[in-house]
């Protein structure tokens, strides 16, 4: 980290974005040895390295790879990362609950790029441990105010008709929880890692409730899952017949077991704790019913001592994920600030980045797909001159709705409510490039 | 929606299904296509057997409550057997397990202890619970006298009843918890209306900016001195 390269060097945006993250190290490694990336990148370049440094030995001799045949095809059949991306994965903090199967591992998006979180890297939180439940067994029921209650199996639900595919984030209210009293935990992976964003392959809840009939008086739907929580969650009727879904694949394949496999709830933009996993039961009521997790759980305690309850929206939010303590500036010159923004109230219409702590914004540059309800990557390149920075985002939905600050939001809620703190987060950037989880004011 | 699947049936797409899958599709095509002007021939009625296996809810109302009845007294013992490694004998919590009991008078401090006595609206959500969830590891294993005795002994240990008290499906929906009046709705959208804004400040919105304070724990993964968490 302590190494900058020349003002001459080609910056990393000269990349696609895509390998952008897993570039870092390779970043760091050329660096290290004097080699920019943009000794590669052209005869301009070159022309300044050349007189500094002999030939870069990862061109001449030929690299071995180049030379030997590699591993065949099948020597995974199910493919890994490469072993250089060893360090990206999920991660616990020990300390933050009496025992890891009522426990959470954190998505690592430090290291993330583009707006789709790969399967294995997607955050988990389990109350029960991880229920493994064989297809054949699963079972899924309706009753309640309805006209026919029903049992489904997974072969039912893959013989729906009107199966969709949809992105949504699911985000956990209790994201950013540890944040709220100050800066304390170093790293976007534990500020903000209890996210992630995948496509989802499956029915409309609406298509079951309609099978079974729901009847005049049902207002809510009670959604439970088989694990050894039994976790569950009322959902306004009007909810579940608008957008939810019965989801058994996501990216593309079987829903992984420590994300409900074989069938979960997908609750879009609401808060992740609706998307019961292992979802084996509906039940529709008149009422809600007032379970554990709407209640002593996923309430919002506030200054005032009263609280709120079905806060269901997760409100727009945004942080940088690069820089940030994991991924700290090696580089002067040209850098590109990368992060991610979200609502559940809609899409995020723009994303501004601050360098200097929310006195000055730029707005960023969404790149990819901004769907509704589904996170958004969005980036500001940038010439760093090894100034210390205070970076900042700041996201906007198509609601108007302008993602606030720690201390705006402070002011409305106070500082014991846990959940649904979307405020504005800041990176201080040292100028050595290192960076830590800060607050200003 | 499922009209789009009968026009692909009517479109003769059902020769396109593979040979081996032909039979029984054909088989069934007739009843499915004239099902399906209400619903779909997916999926079967639930026997009473099955949703009686599966209906654990309770609400505060008593819905959903067996037949039973559990005291205090026979609460302690069921609590103390079952439960009090990790929620303390009191309920006051052993190590980081959960406290269950105490925290009256906390919700404004630094430092709100959220218990059934002090936070909880509602009894019926500590029925439900233990009846669905605990003890951890071995949930599901309580009848429904002891769960009754054992809620008695949680609302005794919170001082919502006296150490005689038994509680039963009828006297259930009597029992009312103190903090049940201090919980509303979600009101963002008008008590955090100023967050709706249409031009956020672009330039010079502030004075000097400054640290006011740091990450405390600068390792990412936290030592043995790591502050508790308060993730819920
Ligand atoms: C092995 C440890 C363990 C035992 C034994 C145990 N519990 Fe728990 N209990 C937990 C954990 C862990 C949680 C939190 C689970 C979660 O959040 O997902 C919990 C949560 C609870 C809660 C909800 C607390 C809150 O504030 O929301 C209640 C009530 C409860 N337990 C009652 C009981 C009762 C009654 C028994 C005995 C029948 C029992 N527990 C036995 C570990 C235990």
């Amino acid at each position: 980290m302590s190494q900058h390269s020349g003002p001459g060097q080609q910056g990393p945006e000269k990349m696609p974005s895509g390998t952008r993250a897993a570039s870092l190290s390779r970043r760091g490694f050329l660096s290290a040895l004097g080699m920019g990336a943009g000794a590669a990148a052209g005869g301009s370049a070159l022309a300044g390295r050349a007189l500094a440094a002999g030939p870069d030995p990862n061109i001449v001799p030929v690299p071995e790879w180049s030379k030997m045949l590699g591993a065949g095809v099948n020597v995974n059949p199910y493919g890994k990362p490469s072993m250089f991306e060893k360090d990206v994965v999920r991660r616990e903090v020990e300390w933050l609950t009496a025992s890891r199967e009522s426990s959470v591992s954190f998505t690592p998006l430090y290291a993330l790029d583009g707006v789709i979180t790969p399967n294995g890297l997607c955050f988990v939180r389990h109350h029960g441990g991880e229920a493994e439940i064989d297809p054949d067994k699963y079972r899924l029921m309706i009753h309640g105010l309805v006209d026919k209650p029903l049992v489904f199996t997974l072969e039912d639900i893959k013989r729906m008709p009107g199966r969709v595919n949809r992105a949504y984030f699911l985000e956990c209210a209790a994201n950013s929880g540890m944040e709220w009293r100050g800066a304390q935990l170093n790293g976007c992976q534990f500020t903000h890692g209890m996210i992630h964003n995948v496509f989802y392959t499956g029915i409309p809840l609406k298509t079951l409730l309609d099978m079974a009939g729901v009847q005049a008086k049902g207002k809510w739907v009670l959604a439970e899952g088989a694990d050894a929580a039994v976790m569950t969650r009322s959902i306004p009727l009007e909810k579940a017949m608008k957008d939810c879904l019965v989801a058994f694949a996501m990216n593309g394949e079987a829903l992984r077991p420590e994300q409900g496999y074989p069938v979960r709830l997908v609750v879009p933009g609401w808060e992740g704790n609706m998307w019961v996993k292992w979802l084996r039961r509906l039940k529709v009521g008149d009422e809600p019913w007032q379970q554990r997790e709407e209640t002593s759980k996923y309430t919002d305690l506030l200054a005032d001592g009263r609280s709120r309850r079905f806060t269901f929206v997760m409100d727009a939010k945004s942080v940088v994920t690069s820089p940030s303590p994991q991924a700290p500036l090696k580089h002067k010159g040209p850098n590109v600030i990368s992060g991610i923004a979200w609502s559940g109230r809609g899409t995020i219409k723009r994303v501004d980045v601050s360098l200097d702590g929310g006195r000055n914004w730029t707005t960023a540059r969404i790149e990819g797909p901004a769907m509704p309800m589904a996170m958004t990557r969005f980036y500001l390149d940038f010439d760093w001159a090894g100034d210390e920075l205070m970076v900042q985002s700041r996201a906007m939905d198509d609601t108007g709705y302008v993602q606030p600050t720690k201390n705006e939001l402070r002011a409305v809620r106070g500082t014991n409510s846990i959940y649904h703190n979307n405020g504005i987060q800041t990176w201080l950037v040292r100028s050595n490039g290192e960076t830590e989880n800060v607050e200003v004011g | 929606m499922w009209k789009s699947a009968e026009a692909l049936l009517a479109a003769g797409m059902a020769t396109l299904i593979g040979v081996t899958a032909l039979p029984a599709w054909a088989q069934s095509a007739a009843p499915h296509q004239k099902a399906s002007a209400s619903a779909p021939a997916l999926g079967r009625p639930a026997l009473p057997e099955e949703i009686a296996a599966w209906n654990i809810d309770v609400r505060p109302d008593g819905e959903g409550l067996p037949e039973g009845h559990g005291s205090v007294k026979q609460g302690e013992a069921v609590f103390l057997q079952n439960c009090a490694t990790c929620h303390g004998e009191f309920g006051e919590g052993a190590g980081r397990w959960p406290v269950l009991a105490g925290g009256q008078g906390t919700l404004k401090s630094d430092r709100p202890e959220k218990t059934i006595g002090s936070f909880w609206p509602y009894a019926s959500t500590a029925f439900d619970y233990v009846r669905r969830a605990m003890p951890f590891g071995n949930n599901q294993s309580l009848s429904a006298d002891e769960t009754y005795a054992i809620v008695a002994y949680l609302l005794n240990l919170n001082d919502l009843v006296p150490e005689d008290f038994v509680l039963s499906k009828e006297n259930f929906p009597k029992v009312q918890l103190p903090n049940q009046p201090n919980f509303y709705e979600d009101d963002r959208e008008t008590t955090e209306k100023a967050f709706w804004k249409s031009n956020p400040c672009m330039k010079d919105c502030s004075g000097p900016v400054h640290v006011t304070a740091r990450a405390q724990i600068l390792n990412v993964t936290p030592d043995e001195d790591a502050p508790k968490g308060n993730l819920e």
